[in-house]
């Protein structure tokens, strides 16, 4: 018999019931909550008359409306009324219920898939589950992770089960190394661009290979929150001793006899030598070069040293339509050189690209430079309170200041622009999030995907220009 | 839940690939706090002319000519035939919210996102997924013939066209059966409270590091 996958072990070991149809019920170790998608979840609830089957599974932090400005004013400094509704929902919730939740005001606060790694409250082995896509994240942990809906954020607060079926195996390898310059945002965005955006639907991918085990976590993360823009909404690695590591003396990391045992399950997450994937990719780390996204979906990727596709070149008439479409709102001429793009704005935030490490490789770019005068704003938002009052401890705060960056509090922000940071119609956007749909950060905002490196050498030059040439 | 066993409607067909859910429903309406409501943003930034904020009359603003859902034609339309990939994006569920509010109960795809796929099922929405030469064809005839209405049969698994062809159709036992029956799964799962409450029992003896942290 063939060996188990990791996911194949994840499954297993929160297996609750498998039943004649082919449903099961998995039991989930963590849900992260927040305002956007679990108002309707509790109401459900209350509706019904039910209680939370296990309030300590739970951690909420509001994130997706949360001013970038005025934190001191708390709730007060959201000025958009509804979106304070919102915020307030949540607080109102969770204390209704007795679910821990970092508040506006609370240092710990921060974007949710942030937190959670940062607290412990993301450990190898569990399933955790968020309303949010972007949970994939936590898979760089050993962990099971995806995004739900809210009528399953509200079964898991109901049952602390899911059902499911048992998704297929995917195995994404990147073998050797890194070129300089080249980072976890590049390797996704590559990954991406080779395998599209329904490339790993129906699978859980497991990112493996000599590049990815050389990886940080923050790096490890930034690949697993973008499984999903892949079509996946599980992607994993192995525990190995740069996860234990990170984990360590975290909050709410297990401590002595509990953190021996721990380790020692916590060890036999990866994948058995002679487990059979589904599916296999391989890629090359050294052929992948920092990536810029062109389009208006994440496959949609060049070379920093390469151009925008001419559609005419484009053999399938679907594909073909979509460039033309793609390039019609991006504003962009087929066969233009990627170097050539003008920006308007600069982002270094969100779930993918806001932990210290992101922040570290942006400021060793703008360190001694100033922002380009051409660009109307570049900003950096900070992950969670903690990473800010990390960055602030190495100084990094005042680099970016002194290049001409704005240094703002945490939250998610013009990721997807539901607080006041947004892009206005037609402005190009050199953004370290996760997605670059028509309208995502602004109605008519026109976002390229790159690495907060890319994004900070974007920032200098006012348009795109090869990291590589500026850390010589 | 509302149950889902027969529908036959008017058809919309959205030929576009990879549609996401912020472009089913922007982000600035998912601010709201309900469940409802959604329907006429649906879409928005395709469907209206200019840019769109929660808590405005819709009614009001200026339409695209060119969008397929403003088309005399297929107003009414509950059944949305679209392309590969469809609902790809984020896990809002505001996205089957907004479809089914706006009056769609089926849709109709070579492919789905998986998040999406799921939330429909939990909204009494049924997305259907057949093969794409079976797609381009009901985007044929959609097209070519005015009024033209489909007819799903989710207890037989078919989509039946006007002149009486039909196309199976998969769907897994547990999401028909929850759908037939217009059941509330949180009523089904606790059913197996007992074993859930013995799985949990044993994972604290195994791994009590899971249990009790950070309060």
């Amino acid at each position: 018999m063939a060996g188990k996958t990791l996911y194949d072990k994840l499954w297993d070991d929160h297996l609750v019931k498998q039943r004649d149809d082919g449903s099961a019920l998995i039991y989930i170790d963590r849900q992260l909550l927040h305002e956007v998608t679990s108002p309707q979840a509790f109401e459900g609830l209350r509706l019904a008359k039910r209680k939370p089957w296990r309030i300590d599974a739970n951690l909420a932090t509001p994130d997706h409306n949360v001013p970038t400005t005025d934190r001191e004013k708390g709730i007060d400094g959201i000025v958009d009324p509804v979106s304070r509704i919102q915020v307030e929902t949540l607080d109102k919730n969770c204390d209704e219920f007795g679910i821990l939740e970092f508040k506006i005001k609370d240092l710990r606060q921060g974007i949710v898939h942030v937190i959670g790694p940062e607290q412990g409250a993301t450990l190898p082995g569990m399933t955790i589950v968020c309303g949010d896509s972007h949970t994939s994240t936590h898979g760089a942990f050993g962990c099971l992770a995806h995004g739900i809906g809210t009528s399953e954020v509200e079964h898991v607060l109901a049952t602390q089960c899911l059902v499911q079926q048992k998704m297929k195996n995917m195995l994404v390898k990147v073998n050797g190394e890194l070129g300089k310059g080249v980072t976890g945002k590049d390797v996704v965005l590559a990954i991406i661009g080779k395998i599209g955006t329904a490339g790993g639907t129906g699978h859980a991918i497991e990112f493996g290979g000599q590049a990815i085990q050389n990886l940080s976590m923050e790096g490890r993360m930034t690949i697993c929150n973008m499984a999903i823009e892949a079509g996946a909404r599980v992607g994993m690695v192995a525990v190995d001793g740069t996860t234990i590591e990170y984990v360590k003396g975290r909050p709410f990391a297990p401590k002595g006899e509990s953190w021996d045992a721990a380790v020692n399950y916590w060890r036999t997450l990866h994948s058995d030598v002679d487990a059979v994937f589904d599916k296999v990719v391989e890629l090359d780390g050294a052929d992948i070069l920092p990536q810029v996204s062109w389009g208006t979906s994440p496959e949609m990727v060049a070379d920093v040293t390469g151009n925008v596709p001419d559609p005419a070149k484009e053999e399938d008439p679907i594909k073909r339509e979509g460039i033309e479409r793609a390039l019609k709102y991006m504003g962009l001429q087929p066969n233009q050189a990627i170097t050539d793009i003008k920006l308007d704005r600069v982002f270094i935030g969100s779930c993918t690209n806001s932990r210290i490490e992101d922040l570290r490789e942006a400021a060793a770019v703008v360190k001694g430079r100033k922002v380009s005068g051409s660009l109307k704003q570049a900003m950096v938002v900070p992950g969670s309170g903690l990473v800010k009052a990390q960055a602030e401890a190495e100084g990094l705060d005042q680099i970016f200041i002194e290049a001409g960056l704005e240094w703002r509090d945490p939250g998610c922000s013009m990721c997807l622009a539901m607080n006041a940071d947004k892009l206005g119609e037609g402005e190009h956007c050199a953004s370290t999030s996760n997605r670059n749909f028509e309208g995502r950060q602004g109605f008519g905002g026109r976002t390229h995907l790159v690495s907060p490196s890319m994004a900070a050498a974007a920032a200098i030059s006012g348009h795109f220009v090869d990291v590589r040439e500026l850390l010589n | 839940m509302r149950a889902f066993t027969q529908h036959k409607g008017l058809v919309a067909p959205m030929d576009r690939s990879n549609v996401d859910t912020d472009m089913i429903i922007p982000k600035q309406f998912l601010k709201s706090i309900k469940r409802t409501g959604f329907g006429p943003n649906l879409f928005d930034a395709l469907r209206y002319l200019d840019e769109g904020k929660p808590d405005q009359d819709s009614s009001q603003r200026p339409l695209n000519p060119d969008f397929v859902l403003n088309q005399p034609r297929y107003k009414n339309a509950s059944v949305l035939l679209a392309r590969s990939n469809f609902g790809c994006g984020s896990s809002r569920e505001h996205a089957p919210w907004a479809l089914d509010d706006y009056g769609f109960r089926v849709i109709i795809a070579p492919s789905f996102a998986d998040i999406f796929y799921n939330n429909c099922f939990k909204n009494g929405l049924l997305p259907i997924v057949l093969e794409e030469k079976i797609v381009d064809k009901l985007f044929r005839e959609a097209e070519a013939l005015e009024g033209y209405q489909l007819t799903v049969d989710l207890e037989a698994k078919t989509v039946i066209t006007p002149t009486g062809e039909s196309f199976g159709f998969e769907v897994d036992d547990f999401r028909r059966h929850c759908l037939l029956n217009g059941l509330d799964d949180i009523g089904v799962t606790l059913e197996d409270a007992e074993l859930i409450k013995t799985y949990e029992d044993q994972r604290r003896q195994a791994a009590p590091w899971l249990f009790g942290a950070g309060q």
